[in-house]
C-alpha cells in the first residue's frame, strides 16, 4: 500500500472498517437457527453422550437419568498412577458436595483394567463414589479417551462444561468447578 | 486430532507442547529481527521472560481470586501442575503490566520494543492454530461444503486449518514487510494487529463455538472490529508522522 497517497489510504481504511461492520450484521446468527445443543459429542460446549452401565455394587446407571444434577466424569483404571493420585482428592470433593446435588462418576476403565482391581483400589483407599465399569469400552470409546485419567464437568441441562485430559486434578480445581456448577442447580 | 501424544508411560499435552514450540520459534525469530534493527536482545529475553514469569503468577492467582473458598480447603494447590488452574485473562494482565513495567525501568523505546515483539506474537498465532488443530477446540459451523470435516457430532467447516492459513499469511506478510528499512517505528506492529484483527473479523463467522450477544451478534467479531479500527488508526498516525514535513505540507 506504499503506493496509495494518504487521503486514499484514510478512505481505504474507513471502507474496511465499514465492511467489517456489514460483515458482522451478516454473519450474525439468527435466534431460530440451531445450536450445537441437540449433538451430543465429547467436548465442550455439546450434550454429554448418553451412556448405561453398571456399578460395582451392582447398581445401573444411566447418564441421561442424571439430568439436573452436577455430573463429574471420571475415566479411570486402577494401574494408571495419575488416577490413583487425584483419587484422595475427588473423595473429598464428593463428601463435600454430595448433599448439594453433586454425582461423581468414576468410570473404571475395565477394558484394560480387572474389576477385582478396580474393587481393591476402592476399598484400601476408603473411596465411597460409584464406579461404573467399562467392561466393553463402550464409554472410552464414546467419550474418545485417549489417555488416563480424562475428567468431564457436566452441568445440570447435561452439556459438558469443561473437559480435563490428564492429571492429578488439585482439589481446588475439583471444588472450583463443582461449585460454579452447583450455582445452577441452587 | 491429537490431544495427547503418548510416549511410553508419558503422555503429553500435545496443545500446550505446540503453543511453547511457538513461542519458543518466535523468540528466536523474534531476535533475528532484534539483531537487524539493533534493538538490544538481551531486553528483548529479559522483557518477554519477566511477561511470562509474572503471567503465570498472574493467572494462578487470577483462579485463586475467582475460587477463594476452594483454595482455602486446600491450600496446596496453588502450586499444583494444572493448567486448568490458570485464569488466562488475569495471566495476560499480570505479563502486560510486567512488560510495561521493565520497558518503562529500563527506558525501552515502545514503539520498536513492539515492533521486536511481533515476530514472537505471531509465531505464537500459528501455534495457537496448531494448538486448536491437536485439541479439536475452536470448531467450525456446520456446513455441507466439500472440503467440510468430520468434527463433534457434524460435518463442519475446518475452522482451526483457516486459522492456521490466516496466521500463516499473516506471518509471510510480516516477513516481507520487516525487510523495509524505512517504515515507521511500530507499523509492524499495527500491521499485525490489523491483519490479526481483520482476519478473525472475517474466520469468526465460520466459528461454530462463538459467544452470542443480543440479536446473534459474535462477541468476538466486535472485539476484532475494534481492534482493527484501532490498528487502522494508529497506522495512519505513524505514517503520517513518518513523511517527510514538506510531503506533509503538500499534502502528498
Amino acid at each position: 500500500m506504499k503506493f496509495m497517497q494518504p487521503e486514499k489510504k484514510f478512505v481505504f481504511y474507513g471502507m474496511i472498517l465499514l465492511a467489517g461492520l456489514l460483515w458482522i450484521g451478516a454473519s450474525a446468527i439468527p435466534s431460530s437457527a440451531s445450536t450445537t445443543q441437540e449433538i451430543s459429542a465429547p467436548q465442550t460446549g455439546f450434550l454429554a453422550p448418553d451412556f448405561s452401565l453398571t456399578t460395582l455394587d451392582n447398581q445401573p446407571v444411566r447418564l441421561s437419568e442424571l439430568r439436573g444434577k452436577v455430573i463429574l466424569l471420571n475415566l479411570w483404571a486402577s494401574w494408571c498412577p495419575p488416577c490413583k493420585a487425584e483419587m484422595p482428592a475427588l473423595e473429598r470433593t464428593y463428601q463435600a458436595y454430595k448433599d448439594q446435588g453433586l454425582v461423581v462418576l468414576a468410570v473404571n476403565s475395565t477394558i484394560q483394567d480387572t474389576r477385582s482391581a478396580a474393587q481393591t483400589f476402592m476399598e484400601a483407599n476408603q473411596l465411597t463414589f460409584p464406579v461404573p465399569l467399562d467392561t466393553q469400552g463402550e464409554v472410552t470409546r464414546l467419550y474418545r479417551v485417549q489417555s488416563l485419567p480424562t475428567t468431564f464437568f457436566i452441568g445440570p441441562d447435561g452439556m459438558i462444561r469443561e473437559v480435563v485430559i490428564g492429571g492429578p486434578m488439585s482439589e481446588a480445581l475439583l471444588r472450583s468447578r463443582v461449585e460454579n456448577l452447583l450455582k445452577e442447580v441452587r | 486430532m491429537l490431544p495427547v501424544l503418548q510416549l511410553g508411560p508419558l503422555a503429553l499435552q500435545l496443545p500446550g507442547l505446540l503453543i511453547l514450540l511457538g513461542i519458543w520459534m518466535g523468540l528466536s525469530l523474534a531476535e533475528k529481527f532484534a539483531i537487524k534493527r539493533h534493538f538490544p536482545v538481551e531486553s528483548l529475553y529479559n522483557l518477554v521472560f519477566s511477561a511470562l514469569t509474572v503471567g503465570l503468577v498472574g493467572a494462578r492467582l487470577g483462579s485463586l481470586l475467582q475460587a477463594p473458598q476452594a483454595f482455602w480447603a486446600s491450600p496446596l494447590s496453588l502450586f499444583s501442575l494444572n493448567p486448568a488452574l490458570l485464569d488466562p485473562i488475569s495471566g495476560v494482565a499480570a505479563g502486560l503490566a510486567a512488560s510495561l513495567w521493565y520497558g518503562k525501568r529500563n527506558h525501552l523505546p515502545g514503539w520498536a520494543t513492539l515492533d521486536a515483539l511481533t515476530p514472537l506474537l505471531a509465531m505464537g498465532m500459528l501455534g495457537l492454530a496448531l494448538a486448536h488443530i491437536a485439541s479439536g477446540q475452536a470448531y467450525g459451523a456446520v456446513t455441507s461444503l466439500p472440503w467440510s470435516i468430520e468434527l463433534w457430532g457434524a460435518r463442519r467447516h475446518p475452522s482451526q486449518f483457516y486459522e492456521l492459513a490466516a496466521a500463516t499469511l499473516i506471518l509471510l506478510s510480516l516477513g516481507r514487510r520487516s525487510q523495509q528499512a524505512d517504515a515507521a517505528a511500530g507499523s509492524l506492529f499495527a500491521i499485525f494487529v490489523a491483519l490479526t484483527a481483520g482476519l478473525r473479523l472475517f474466520l469468526e463467522a465460520f466459528r461454530g463455538d462463538s459467544t452470542l450477544l443480543p440479536g446473534g451478534i459474535r462477541s468476538a467479531q466486535v472485539l476484532a472490529w475494534l481492534a482493527l479500527a484501532a490498528a487502522l488508526v494508529l497506522l495512519h498516525k505513524l505514517e503520517s508522522s513518518a513523511r517527510p514535513p514538506e510531503a506533509r505540507l503538500k499534502g502528498n
